[in-house]
C-alpha cells in the first residue's frame, strides 16, 4: 500500500510541475494573439486615449514577465485574481460554471459508463453475432459524426418533432433537480453517443483478448457458463485497460464539450473560456486552463491508482 | 400607408371598426383583399395587453460583459441597458427625436450651449428622485482623462456640464453641434443615480424594468417597474434576455417556443423560417452597412478613376439578392442610410456597368487591372462570398480581383486598415455628422480609406453647427455625393435588421435607429394573448 501512496505523492508533485508549464504556455499563447483586452472591449468606438487608460488601469502597460510573476504570486496565495473584463472575482466566476460542467459531465457519465460496459460485455459474450455487429456499427457511426451534427439530429427528433426536451438547456439558480435533468437531457445524450463507442470497444477487446488464455479454456472445460466465465474470470483481469479508457473519456466529458455547450447554450466552463479567449481576458483563460489541466492530471492519476489496486501482481510485487 | 388607412388602422386598434368595414375601406384605397386581411389581423393583434414572461434570444453577449454602461459593446447589454435605464432623449419609431428624461431643450444660435429641462418627479428603482445632479454625474461618468468609456468619443465634445437648479442642466460644447440632442440617445449615456458624488453604475435606473438577476453571457431577468412614468410602455411582467450566440440554437429555440423573439436571423435558411406560420419576420433597413474600403494613398487606389471603375464593377442588386437573400438594400458608396434624416434621396443610385468601369480604367491609363482584395467572414457573415462574386462581376470589366482569404481571428488588428483593400462593416450611426466624423473625416481614428477631401472636411465642420434644417440637408447631400464620387469606399449594401417574432408578440411600428426596435423591444412590445 505504501507504494501506492508514494507513487501518488510523486505524481502529484509532477502534476504541479505540469500545471506550471501549462500556465506559462497559455499565458504566452494568449499574449501572442493579436489585440488585447483593451482593444477587444472597446471595439469600434475605441479611441487611443481610452485604450491607453484601460491598459493603465488593468496593468497591461507592464512588461510581460512582471504580469506573469504577479499573477503567479497571487495564485500561490490561493487568489485566482479578478477578471480583467468586469473585475469580478474569478473564483466566484468559475464556481457556478464548474458546477454546471460537472453536473452535465456527471449525468452523461452515469448514462454512458454503465451502458458502455454492459454493451461491451454483451458484445464479447455474443461475439460475431448479429447483436455484436449491430452494436459496433451503431456506436462507431455515432462517434464518427461530429458532435454538433449528432446534437442537431437529436434536436430535430426530440425537440422539434416530438417536443419532449428543450433545444436550449437554460438552467438557473434554485432549479429543482428533476427540471435540471430535463434541461440537460439532450446535451447529456449527445455526449453519451459520442463517448460510448470508445469505452464499449475497449471493454469488448480487453475481454476477448483474455478469452484465449489457458485459464479461461480451463474454466470452459470445467463446464462453466460463458456468462459466468466472462463476469467472474475475464472481467477482473480486463479491468485495468477498461478503467484507463473510462477515465480518459470522463476527462473528455469535463474538458472537451465546448461544441456541445455552444449548440445547447449550456453555461459551462467551455463557453466561459471561449468568451474569455475572444476578449483576451488572460486571468480567466489561465484559471480555466489550469482547471482543465488539473482535471486531466487527477483523473489520469486515479486511473493508474485504480489499475494498481485491481491488480494483485502490482499490489504485491516480489 | 395613406392617411385614410392610417386613421382606419387607429380605429381597428381601438376596436371601433369591424373587419368587414376595414376590408371594404382598404380595398377601396387600393390594397388587395389578401393583404387587407393580413393587415386587419395584425392590427387587431396590435391591441397591447399587460403581463407575461417575455423571452428574447439575442445573438450576442459574453461572460466578460458588465452592467456599467461604459462597457456596452453589443446588442445584448445594449438591450438589457435600455430596459433598466432611461436616457435623456429617445429616437421614436418614426426616427424623430423626442424627450425621455429631458422634457424639452433649448440651444444657443451657435449650437454650442444646450439647456435641458428634466422631467420632474421621476424615481429611480431604489426610490431616489432623479435630479440634475444625477444627470451631470451620469454624463461625467464617461468624461475625464482617465475615462475608459467607449462613449468617450461622444462626450469629448463637451466643454462643461453643470446643473442649473434641480431640474435643469446646461451643457457647453467645445464646438457647435446641431445634433447634440441626438447623441444623448447613445446607449452608453444612461442616467444613473448619484452615490458619493459619482454615478452609481450598479444597475439602478429609471427604466421600465428593474434588474432582477444577471448572469453575464447567459441570461438576465428584469421585472416590471411599478412606478414607470411612460404610458403605453413596459407591458411585460418579466423579461428574460438570453444570450444565444449560435444562430442555429437561436432558431431552434424560437421554433420550439423556448423564446418568443430573436434577432439576427440566419439569412441562409430564412426561406425555411418564413414557412413557419407561427412566426413573423420583421426586416428593417437601418443604418447597418457593409463596406469595402481601399487605402487611397496607395497605388492603384490613389487614382480616382480606378476607384470609380471598381465602384462600377460591382453588381449590388445581385449581392443583395444572393448574400442578403433580399433582406437589405443596395448601397450607393456613402455611409448614410435611408434611416438617417438627411439621406440624399435624389442622389442617383450607382449601378453595375462594366462599360463605364472599362471607360474609367482607360482614363486612369490601365487596359486591365489586377488587385488584391483581402476578406474574411469576420468582417461580416458572407464577406468571403461577396468577394468571390465581386471578382466575377469585375471580370467583365477587365478587372482581375485576386481574393485573399484572411484568418478571422485578428482580422481587425492585422487586415482592416492595414491591407490596401479589405472588407468592413458598420452598424452605422443615427446622425450624419457622427458617421462621417467617425470614419470619413481626415483626422478620424477609423478613417479606413485615408481619404482626405478638403471640401468634404470643410462641409463637415460647417454642417455640424448649422441649425437651419434646409441648409444642413443640402450640405449633407453634397457630402454624400463627394463620398460616392471621390471617396475610397465601395459600399455594396445596407444589411437589414432581421428579427423573427412569435405571433403571440405584438408590436407597433419598429424603430430603425438600432436593432430590436431601437433596442427597446422589452419596453415597446407586448403579448397579444397574455
Amino acid at each position: 500500500m505504501s507504494k501506492v501512496v508514494k507513487m501518488t505523492a510523486q505524481r502529484l508533485a509532477l502534476g504541479l510541475l505540469v500545471l506550471w508549464v501549462v500556465s506559462l504556455v497559455i499565458f504566452l499563447a494568449v499574449s501572442f494573439l493579436p489585440g488585447d483586452i483593451a482593444t477587444e472591449m472597446l471595439g469600434q468606438s475605441a479611441t487611443p486615449e481610452t485604450v491607453a487608460a484601460l491598459r493603465r488601469e488593468l496593468g497591461l502597460d507592464l512588461p510581460l514577465h512582471t504580469r506573469y510573476v504577479e499573477w503567479l504570486g497571487g495564485l500561490l496565495h490561493g487568489d485566482f485574481g479578478h477578471s480583467l473584463a468586469n473585475r469580478r472575482e474569478i473564483s466566484e466566476l468559475l464556481g457556478t460554471r464548474t458546477l454546471n460542467t460537472l453536473f452535465l459531465a456527471g449525468v452523461a457519465a452515469l448514462i454512458s459508463v454503465p451502458l458502455a460496459l454492459a454493451l461491451g460485455i454483451l458484445a464479447a459474450l455474443y461475439r460475431n453475432s448479429f447483436f455484436d455487429r449491430a452494436v459496433n456499427v451503431a456506436t462507431l457511426s455515432s462517434i464518427s459524426f461530429p458532435e454538433f451534427f449528432v446534437a442537431y439530429i437529436l434536436i430535430v427528433i426530440f425537440a422539434v418533432r416530438l417536443g419532449w426536451f428543450p433545444s436550449i438547456s437554460s438552467i438557473g439558480p434554485g432549479m429543482p433537480l428533476l427540471d435540471r435533468l430535463h434541461a440537460v437531457a439532450l446535451p447529456a445524450l449527445t455526449l453519451t453517443l459520442v463517448v460510448v463507442a470508445h469505452m464499449m470497444r475497449m471493454t469488448r477487446a480487453a475481454i476477448i483478448n483474455l478469452l484465449a488464455s489457458p485459464y479461461i479454456e480451463m474454466a470452459a472445460l470445467k463446464g462453466m457458463s460463458r456468462g459466468r466465465i466472462i463476469l467472474h474470470h475475464a472481467l477482473p483481469n480486463a479491468l485495468a485497460p477498461i478503467i484507463n479508457v473510462v477515465v480518459l473519456n470522463l476527462a473528455y466529458l469535463v474538458v472537451g464539450v465546448v461544441v456541445v455547450e455552444v449548440v445547447f447554450v449550456y453555461p459551462g466552463l467551455g463557453q466561459l473560456m471561449v468568451d474569455s479567449v475572444q476578449k483576451r481576458d488572460v486571468p480567466v483563460v489561465q484559471a480555466c486552463s489550469l482547471l482543465f489541466a488539473a482535471t486531466y492530471i487527477l483523473l489520469n492519476l486515479s486511473a493508474d491508482v485504480l489499475s494498481i489496486l485491481t491488480n494483485p501482481r502490482l499490489m504485491h510485487p516480489r | 400607408m395613406s392617411e385614410e388607412l392610417e386613421r382606419l388602422s387607429r380605429f381597428v386598434k381601438s376596436g371601433r371598426v369591424s373587419r368587414r368595414e376595414f376590408m371594404v375601406a382598404a380595398v377601396a384605397a387600393g390594397v388587395t383583399v389578401a393583404s387587407a386581411s393580413t393587415m386587419f389581423a395584425k392590427l387587431a393583434r396590435a391591441e397591447p395587453k399587460a403581463g407575461g414572461h417575455f423571452k428574447l434570444g439575442i445573438g450576442a453577449g459574453s461572460t466578460t460583459d458588465s452592467i456599467d454602461p461604459q462597457t456596452y459593446l453589443d446588442t445584448y447589454m445594449q438591450s438589457v441597458g435600455h430596459s433598466v435605464f432611461s436616457y435623456l432623449t429617445e429616437v421614436d419609431p418614426d426616427g424623430k427625436l423626442v424627450g425621455e428624461l429631458a422634457e424639452e431643450w433649448d440651444v444657443s444660435p451657435d449650437a454650442k450651449v444646450w439647456t435641458f429641462k428634466l422631467r420632474p418627479g421621476i424615481e429611480f428603482h431604489n426610490g431616489k428622485t432623479f435630479t440634475a445632479e444625477d444627470a451631470v454625474n451620469s454624463i461625467n461618468h464617461h468624461r475625464g482623462p482617465d475615462s475608459k468609456s467607449a462613449a468617450k468619443g461622444i462626450v469629448d465634445a463637451i466643454e462643461d456640464v453643470k446643473a442649473d437648479g434641480p431640474n435643469t442642466i446646461v451643457i457647453t460644447l467645445k464646438g457647435g453641434n446641431a445634433d447634440f440632442a441626438y447623441l444623448l440617445d447613445d446607449y452608453h449615456l444612461a442616467m444613473m443615480p448619484t452615490k458619493d458624488g459619482k454615478a452609481d453604475a450598479s444597475g439602478i435606473g429609471t427604466g421600465a424594468y428593474i434588474l432582477d438577476r444577471i448572469d453575464y453571457g447567459v441570461t438576465a431577468v428584469v421585472k416590471k417597474n411599478p412606478n414607470y412614468w411612460k404610458s403605453g410602455r413596459g407591458w411585460f411582467d418579466t423579461v428574460e434576455f438570453l444570450a444565444i450566440k449560435d444562430v442555429a440554437a437561436r432558431t431552434n429555440a424560437l421554433n420550439t417556443g423556448q423564446i418568443h423573439a430573436m434577432d439576427r436571423c440566419d439569412l441562409k435558411t430564412i426561406h425555411l423560417l418564413e414557412r413557419n406560420k407561427n412566426l413573423e419576420i420583421v426586416s428593417i433597413t437601418g443604418t447597418q452597412h457593409y463596406t469595402i474600403p481601399m487605402l487611397v494613398d496607395q497605388a492603384p487606389f490613389d487614382n480616382v478613376d480606378v476607384r470609380t471603375a471598381l465602384k462600377y464593377a460591382i453588381d449590388r442588386e445581385k449581392l443583395v439578392e444572393t448574400i442578403l437573400r433580399g433582406y437589405g438594400a443596395p448601397g450607393n458608396d456613402h455611409p448614410i442610410s435611408p434611416a438617417n434624416r438627411y439621406f440624399a434621396k435624389d442622389l442617383e443610385q450607382r449601378r453595375y456597368d462594366p462599360d463605364k468601369a472599362k471607360h474609367h480604367l482607360k482614363k486612369a491609363g490601365f487596359e486591365t487591372l489586377q488587385v488584391d482584395l483581402s476578406t474574411a467572414d469576420a468582417a461580416f457573415s458572407g464577406a468571403v462570398d461577396t468577394a468571390v462574386l465581386y471578382k466575377e462581376h469585375a471580370a467583365a470589366a477587365g478587372i482581375d480581383i485576386n481574393v485573399v482569404r484572411e484568418p478571422n481571428d485578428g482580422y481587425w488588428e492585422n487586415v482592416w486598415m492595414k491591407k490596401p483593400w479589405s472588407f468592413c462593416y458598420w452598424s452605422g450611426r443615427p446622425t450624419e455628422d457622427w458617421m462621417f466624423s467617425l470614419a470619413y473625416s481626415a483626422d478620424a481614428n477609423w478613417n479606413d480609406t485615408h481619404w482626405k477631401n478638403p471640401r468634404f472636411n470643410e462641409l463637415l465642420v460647417e454642417a455640424r453647427a448649422e441649425l437651419d434644417e434646409k441648409k444642413r440637408a443640402q450640405m449633407y447631400a453634397e457630402m454624400q455625393a463627394l463620398c460616392r464620387d471621390d471617396g475610397g469606399t465601395v459600399m455594396p449594401m445596407y444589411a437589414n435588421y432581421v428579427n423573427a417574432l412569435s405571433k403571440k408578440v405584438g408590436h407597433g411600428k419598429m424603430g430603425n435607429n438600432w436593432d430590436l426596435d431601437g433596442l427597446r423591444a422589452a419596453e415597446r412590445w407586448w403579448f397579444a394573448e397574455a
